[in-house]
C-alpha cells in the first residue's frame, strides 16, 4: 500500500482523497472495498518515514483530508525501486494443500467434499470478476485487471479439478484395499 | 409426462465400447431444465458433458433412460419425427461454427428457416434482423472466410435463434476464441437471459458462470454439483436491451 500511494503522488501534489478516487478509478469495481482511512493512515506513517511532506491548504481546516502531499526526494527514490522490483506476489495453495492433507490423514472431513466447496467459491469469484468485465461501460484499463484476476481464478479452478481426481482416486484405492 | 421443465431426463446413460472397454460417458443422469433457464454444465474434457448435450438435443440416442423435449419424449422417437423437432424446437451452437463457406453469413442464418419451408422474404428479413441483433447487420453479405471467429460463432447463434427454437444448445462456443471474441459472446448470451430464451451451454470455460443461472459441474460422466448462481453478482450490473 506504501508503494501504491508513493508511485500515485509522482505525477503530482495531491490531496489524499484525489489520491483515493485516482486508486478507485484505475481498480473499477476491486476498488470499491477500499476505505479513505487507509490511505491517510499510510500518508501519516509515510510523513513520518520523510517519504512525502505535507502543507495545509489555505483557510481549510487543518485535517489529513485537507492536506496536500508531496513526494520528497526520498520518496521519489522509493518509487523508483518499487518500480524496477519485480516481486510477484503468489496466491496461498500449501495452506489448502495441507488442509487436504490434514482432513484426509486424520478422518476430519473428506477431502473431494472440501475442494467442491472450495471450488464453488472460486466459480463464484470468477462469476463476479467476468461479469464485472462484461458491462460495456468497464474502462479498458480496468478490463484488463478484471481479465487479469478471471485467468487467475482459471489457474485455480484447473487445478482443484486435479486436487479432486487425486482425492477421488485415493479414496477409491483405500476401499478397494480394505474390501 | 414433463411437468414444467423444458427439458427432462431421467436415468440417462450412454456407453461406448463394450466389456472390459466400455466407456460410461454419460453415467444415470437425471436433469430437469424450466423454461427461460440458462445452465451451464461445466467440466474437463472427456466428462461427458458434449455426448450429454446431444442426448439432449436428440442427436444420440442414450443406450438407457428417457428424455423429454418440450413435452416429446424424444429417446425412442423416430428418427424423422426427432429430425423435425430438432427443426422446429432447438437452436445447436458449436464449438467449430459449422457454418456453410460457400454461403454469405445471412444466407447462413436464413437456411434454416428456409428448409422449414418459410417464405423466402419472410426468411431473409427475420436473418437481418437476427444479425443486426447479434452486431453484424454490417456483415451480412460476407462469407464466413472474410468474418473473425468470434463474428463467425455470433453469425451461428443467430442462426440458431432463426427457428424462434424453445431451446438453444450450445457445445464449447468459445472453444476456439480469443479473450475479446469470449466477451462477445457471453454478452450476447446474457442478452438471451435476459431474454428469457432457455440456454444449455457446456463447456470446459468456467467464464460462462457470468452468464448463468445454474452451473452444474460434472465429472466422469456424472453430475457432482449443482448451483444456483444468478441474481447476486455483487458490484455488477447486467447487459440491459431487450432482445425479441
Amino acid at each position: 500500500m506504501q508503494d501504491v500511494v508513493l508511485a500515485m503522488l509522482a505525477k503530482e501534489p495531491a490531496y489524499g482523497y484525489e489520491l483515493r478516487s485516482r486508486m478507485r478509478g484505475a481498480l473499477g469495481p476491486l476498488g470499491e472495498a477500499m476505505n479513505a482511512g487507509q490511505i491517510y493512515v499510510t500518508l501519516t506513517r509515510l510523513a513520518k518515514a520523510g517519504l512525502v511532506t505535507s502543507e495545509r491548504a489555505e483557510g481549510l481546516p487543518d485535517r489529513p483530508d485537507r492536506r496536500v502531499y508531496t513526494l520528497t526526494p526520498a520518496g521519489q527514490q522509493r518509487v523508483a525501486a518499487w518500480l524496477a522490483e519485480v516481486s510477484w506476489p503468489k496466491p496461498d495453495l500449501s495452506e489448502f494443500h495441507l488442509k487436504l492433507v490434514a482432513a484426509a490423514a486424520a478422518r476430519l472431513a473428506d477431502p473431494v467434499a472440501l475442494v467442491d466447496a472450495q471450488r464453488r467459491e472460486v466459480l463464484r469469484r470468477l462469476r463476479d470478476a467476468q461479469r464485472a468485465a462484461l458491462e460495456r461501460s468497464v474502462d479498458p484499463v480496468v478490463g484488463l485487471l478484471l481479465e487479469g484476476v478471471v485467468l487467475r481464478l482459471r489457474a485455480d479452478l484447473e487445478w482443484l479439478e486435479a486436487c479432486e481426481r487425486m482425492w477421488t482416486d485415493r479414496d477409491r484405492a483405500g476401499r478397494k484395499a480394505k474390501a | 409426462m414433463s411437468g414444467s421443465a423444458l427439458l427432462r431426463a431421467r436415468g440417462v446413460t450412454r456407453w461406448y465400447g463394450r466389456e472390459s472397454a466400455l466407456v460410461r460417458a454419460v453415467d444415470e443422469v437425471d436433469l430437469d431444465v424450466p423454461a427461460g433457464q440458462t445452465l451451464a454444465i461445466i467440466g474437463p474434457s472427456g466428462c461427458g458433458k458434449s455426448t450429454l448435450l446431444h442426448l439432449l438435443g436428440g442427436l444420440q440416442r442414450p443406450t438407457d433412460g428417457e428424455i423429454w423435449l418440450a413435452d416429446h419424449r424424444i429417446d425412442a422417437m423416430s428418427e424423422r419425427a426427432l429430425a423435425r423437432l430438432r427443426r422446429d424446437h432447438v437452436g445447436f451452437v458449436f464449438q467449430s461454427f459449422h457454418l456453410m463457406d460457400e454461403l454469405t453469413a445471412v444466407e447462413n442464418v436464413e437456411l434454416a428457416a428456409l428448409l422449414a419451408g418459410q417464405p423466402p422474404r419472410r426468411a431473409r428479413r427475420r436473418a437481418l434482423l437476427l444479425l443486426d441483433r447479434v452486431g453484424l447487420a454490417d456483415r451480412a453479405g460476407h462469407l464466413p472466410s472474410a468474418l473473425s471467429g468470434g463474428q463467425r460463432q455470433r453469425v451461428a447463434i443467430a442462426r440458431a435463434l432463426s427457428n424462434e427454437p424453445q431451446v438453444v444448445l450450445a457445445d464449447e462456443p468459445t472453444g476456439n476464441l480469443d479473450s475479446a471474441a469470449t466477451l462477445e459472446v457471453l454478452r450476447l448470451f446474457e442478452e438471451l437471459r435476459l431474454a428469457g430464451q432457455t440456454l444449455v451451454v457446456v463447456t470446459h470455460d468456467a467464464r460462462i458462470a457470468a452468464v448463468a443461472d445454474r452451473v452444474i459441474s460434472m465429472r466422469d460422466g456424472s453430475f457432482v454439483d449443482d448451483s444456483r448462481l444468478a441474481g447476486t453478482a455483487a458490484g455488477a450490473g447486467t447487459v440491459r436491451g431487450g432482445w425479441r
